[in-house]
């Protein structure tokens, strides 16, 4: 059934695709994620609850609802979408930037959840201890929060690359199943078990996806230790 | 000067206090929930006033009524909390040229080789915060709030989380670095030896109000702070001079004023050193005759100032031994009758030496004759 150790273009094209996109969802919130754990972990403003439950709703939403939704508002005709092609010639609709938007809105809450929970565990007095040396809010936040809340950051951008890479349903409703474009690992797995002849081909990108997986979950276990030993000393 | 007026209400608490001390010392004492640690949290600027004014010498830090309310970065107010709170993910060194870094050049007072050499820190430099002994923490924080080059220094009990040996081992640094880097100090405390070891001004609070300030003599030797410190830590500070050491007795001999002598444990300084001598109101008999062949062998000559009621059937009896010195005695009422004690009257009061605790004698502060 396995011929070869051998990736065929197939199966790169697939597997890189999928690094690129769960990369950038990663990368694109990471500071909107780090920004919204703060403004839960440390504000209070009306509506509150309301964000709150708006970012965490793709959690509980199933990912089709969630791409059906994105095709609406981001989708060449959607409200937003249109006014993004119009303005700037951008668009998500039906290429790899709707793949990384569609995992981005998925894997958000975990990212947001990580960093919250991290926040909420550090001393605020050191903060406070920060302010009587002289240290402005904006100082406070890169030179004490930031730095202590990094394991939970790694965390979060572990989970949220994971979350990424295993996105099929909101990627394939919003911005359908386009080879090199939108076809990442799943998507081409599910490609692969609707053709005659494709489990081979499917068995060998399940292995690929759990090799990946793995590699993530063992980097994000040493990453943290080594951070935790820093800060610990 | 530090001049401190502020009102707060805390749910049922109201906090509303004020004084006004000159520079060097300052202890703020009370029991725990006084609101010590309220006046020093809004001083510094983390919490904030419902009105009131906070002004160090010419610098305005909060002033309702003219909407002054500095950011704490920008009071130049350091802090010293009790739990030290240093940064973990940066060595002590980087803890301590946080502060420093983040003040101009010429508002810097502190340098660092000094700073480090005068806490005896050098060789804790290159370690983190999380490999120190308690000790060496809250030397660290202090030496991290001092290289910020602070108007005002305040001390949240930075000792309290310390045992007696790491008590004795820092509190000496504090009052030295009061006297080198001339910045005044608030330091909160409930233990009333760690105030008589550095403290040249009192401020007493209870119940969100201070109840005495002024300086540390003054205030000890006026006000009653057994209420607050429990009824065996009444008494009196006496200003007294080294003449000789009995080493073989493991006592020192000290004049206290003109005449009076007093053989207390053995101090560690020098022939000559004022000392300041804590005695306990408890501690004092008072006896109308000099008594012969008794294993007391301090018998110190004064006359009887006042005598006042102290409820639960004791007596506070003020003997004045000279100019300066006043000696606090407390008596039962039946001991005052029986011995038909007055005003004016010449006593002479005895004091075991045993009874004078090593912790209750400190090198004299700066500001005292």
């Amino acid at each position: 059934m396995i011929d070869s150790l051998a990736l065929t273009p197939f199966e790169v094209e697939a597997l890189t695709l999928s690094l690129w996109v769960s990369g950038w969802a990663v990368l694109a919130s990471l500071p909107p994620g780090i920004a919204c754990a703060w403004l839960l972990a440390r504000c209070r403003f009306p509506g509150k609850s309301l964000v709150d439950g708006l970012i965490h709703l793709p959690l509980v939403l199933p990912p089709v609802v969630v791409g059906y939704a994105l095709l609406v508002t981001f989708g060449r005709r959607g409200v937003v979408g249109a006014w993004l092609y119009d303005t700037f010639g951008f668009t998500f609709a039906f290429n790899w930037k709707g793949a990384a938007l569609a995992s981005a809105v998925i894997a958000f809450p975990l990212l947001v959840r990580a960093v919250r929970l991290s926040l909420d565990s550090i001393d605020k007095g050191l903060e406070d201890a920060a302010r009587t040396l002289g240290a402005g809010p904006v100082r406070v936040f890169f030179t004490i929060t930031l730095p202590l809340v990094t394991p939970g950051i790694i965390t979060g951008v572990i989970l949220a690359f994971a979350r990424s890479l295993s996105e099929f349903g909101a990627t394939i409703t919003f911005v359908s199943n386009i080879p090199g474009e939108t076809r990442t690992l799943p998507i081409a797995l599910y490609t692969l078990t609707q053709v005659p002849g494709g489990d081979a081909g499917a068995i060998r990108l399940c292995i690929i996806s759990v090799v990946v997986a793995f590699i993530a979950l063992i980097a994000s276990e040493i990453l943290a230790r080594r951070v935790s030993r820093r800060i610990e000393g | 000067m530090i001049d401190i007026a502020l009102t707060k209400r805390q749910g049922a608490f109201q906090l509303s206090a004020a004084f006004s001390v000159e520079g060097g010392v300052t202890a703020l004492f009370g029991r725990s929930g006084a609101g010590k640690t309220s006046i020093v949290a809004m001083t510094a600027g983390l919490s904030r006033p419902d009105s009131g004014r906070i002004a160090i010498g010419d610098a305005v830090l909060f002033d309702s009524g003219q909407g002054v309310d500095i950011a704490p970065d920008r009071r130049r107010v350091g802090m010293v909390f009790q739990d030290g709170r240093l940064f973990p993910h940066m060595t002590v060194r980087a803890n301590l040229r946080y502060g420093e870094r983040l003040v101009p050049a010429a508002k810097r007072y502190a340098a660092f080789d000094k700073v480090v050499d005068l806490l005896d820190i050098a060789p804790l430099l290159d370690r983190r915060p999380a490999r120190l002994s308690g000790g060496e923490k809250q030397r660290v924080a202090i030496g991290r709030a001092l290289l910020s080059s602070p108007r005002l220094l305040l001390m949240d009990e930075p000792l309290a989380a310390l045992d007696g040996a790491r008590k004795a081992e820092i509190l000496p640094f504090i009052a030295r670095l009061s006297r080198e880097f001339s910045v005044p100090i608030l330091y909160v405390s409930h233990a009333i030896d760690e105030i008589i070891a550095i403290a040249d001004n009192l401020v007493v609070m209870e119940q969100g109000q201070v109840s005495a300030s002024g300086t540390l003599e003054q205030v000890l030797s006026a006000v009653d702070l057994s209420p607050i410190t429990g009824r065996l830590d009444a008494g009196s500070i006496l200003h007294a001079r080294v003449e000789s050491h009995l080493p073989a007795d493991g006592l020192s001999r000290l004049t206290v004023g003109p005449s009076n002598h007093l053989l207390a444990p053995l101090v560690d300084a020098p022939p000559g050193t004022m000392l300041r001598v804590r005695i306990a109101a408890q501690e004092v008999s008072l006896a109308l005759e000099r008594p012969r062949r008794i294993s007391i062998q301090n018998v110190l000559t004064g006359t009887v100032q006042s005598i006042a009621r102290a409820g639960d059937g004791q007596i506070d009896v003020h003997v004045a031994l000279d100019d300066e010195n006043r000696l606090w005695t407390r008596i039962t009422r039946m001991a005052l009758d029986s011995m038909g004690l007055e005003s004016g009257q010449t006593v002479f009061a005895l004091v075991k030496t045993n009874a004078i605790a090593k912790s209750g004698i400190a090198a004299a502060r700066k500001t005292e004759p």
